[in-house]
């Protein structure tokens, strides 16, 4: 056993998630922005931010509600691209599985891309941690993460209308999505999966209610999936 | 103009199933085994769905009218080239606003 204590923990996770702040608050100030821009006042931005905690799902929702699509296309895309959330959700459930019902329920709600991603890596190397010591590791990853996220949508909210047209925010979301997508392309599967969902839709863009997206996320997942079956029955996964 | 009371249900429906999403597995599923083909679809949604969606955004922008812009492909080449090479989100970013400003101050 080494002598790591609660503090030392909490601390490890605070610095391990403090990077992705860089991340987190320039993606925060942008919703916040675009919700402005879209005649959301910075109460409804907020609210959008605590409820969703998630930056892609939160824009995807709002360009949508723009083009006026039906609350159901609204929902499923959003929540579609969410579904890695029930991923993350399914990774941690070994490590922190057995923690109180209402403890998971609170770590469930706070389950973004950086504090999925620094503690599954530290569950990895830490083998011996006791449940306690796993939990004050995962809000140590949320502290610097999530606070952020709510007061710089509300910043952004408020910056939101003073934005020139010069600035061509309109390709702030493109630009930012592209960045979150070209280092998650690891392995041939990951790509053929965006590859495929890129020309479906663009194929399918005609669709009405942005219809074309899901189907492009149907075939991405169903390429990248067995491709990775294949890659395994081959013997050369992961590659 | 978004109405109102759809945000609203907007938000409120959007935090619930967000919520779902995160907790089915830790909260309700516990130590049980998930059958292997659901978490390998689960492992591609990310990427499956994102460049779907901003797949249209890059080659038919709304700021031109749904035209395809030079400097808009540019700014995207740029962006996803520094991503794939540095793996650094930041970077991409930086670099793609860049060549965005660059295009559109050399192609008007």
């Amino acid at each position: 056993m080494t002598t790591e204590t609660t503090k030392s923990i909490f601390l490890k996770g605070v610095k391990d998630a403090a990077p992705f702040f860089l991340v987190v608050g320039p993606f925060a100030l942008l919703f916040g922005v675009v919700a402005a821009q879209a005649g959301l006042d910075v109460i409804e931005a907020l609210a959008f931010s605590v409820a969703v905690i998630a930056g892609a799902a939160q824009l995807t929702a709002l360009q949508l509600m723009v083009d006026q699509a039906p609350t159901l296309i609204v929902l499923a895309s959003a929540l579609a691209v969410n579904l890695r959330m029930a991923m993350y959700s399914a990774s941690l459930t070994p490590y922190l599985g057995k923690a109180p019902l209402l403890h998971r329920a609170l770590a469930a709600y706070f389950i973004v891309d950086q504090s999925y991603a620094c503690s599954v890596l530290a569950y990895e190397l830490n083998p011996h941690w006791s449940l306690r010591q796993r939990l004050v590791y995962f809000w140590g990853t949320v502290a610097p993460i999530c606070p952020f996220w709510f007061v710089f949508t509300v910043v952004g909210a408020q910056l939101g209308g003073s934005i020139p047209d010069w600035l061509a925010l309109d390709f702030a979301v493109p630009i930012t999505f592209l960045a979150i997508i070209a280092p998650m392309l690891r392995t041939r599967a990951h790509v053929a999966a965006a590859l495929v969902s890129i020309v479906v839709a663009l194929a399918f863009a005609w669709l009405p209610y942005n219809l074309g997206l899901l189907v492009a996320g149907m075939c991405g997942m169903i390429t990248g999936a067995e491709m990775e079956r294949r890659l395994v029955q081959r013997g050369v996964w992961p590659g | 103009m978004i109405d109102t009371g759809w945000l609203w249900f907007v938000i409120v429906a959007l935090g619930a199933g967000s919520f779902a999403l995160r907790f089915v597995f830790i909260g309700l599923i516990g130590d049980r085994d998930l059958p292997p083909w659901i978490l390998r679809h689960l492992r591609y949604t990310a990427v499956a769905v994102l460049p779907g969606l901003v797949a249209p955004m890059v080659a038919f922008p709304a700021a031109t009218n749904g035209d395809p812009d030079p400097a808009r492909l540019i700014a995207a080449a740029v962006t996803i080239s520094v991503g794939l090479i540095w793996k650094n989100a930041i970077g991409a970013i930086v670099s793609g606003a860049g060549a965005l400003y660059l295009m559109l101050y050399l192609l008007g």
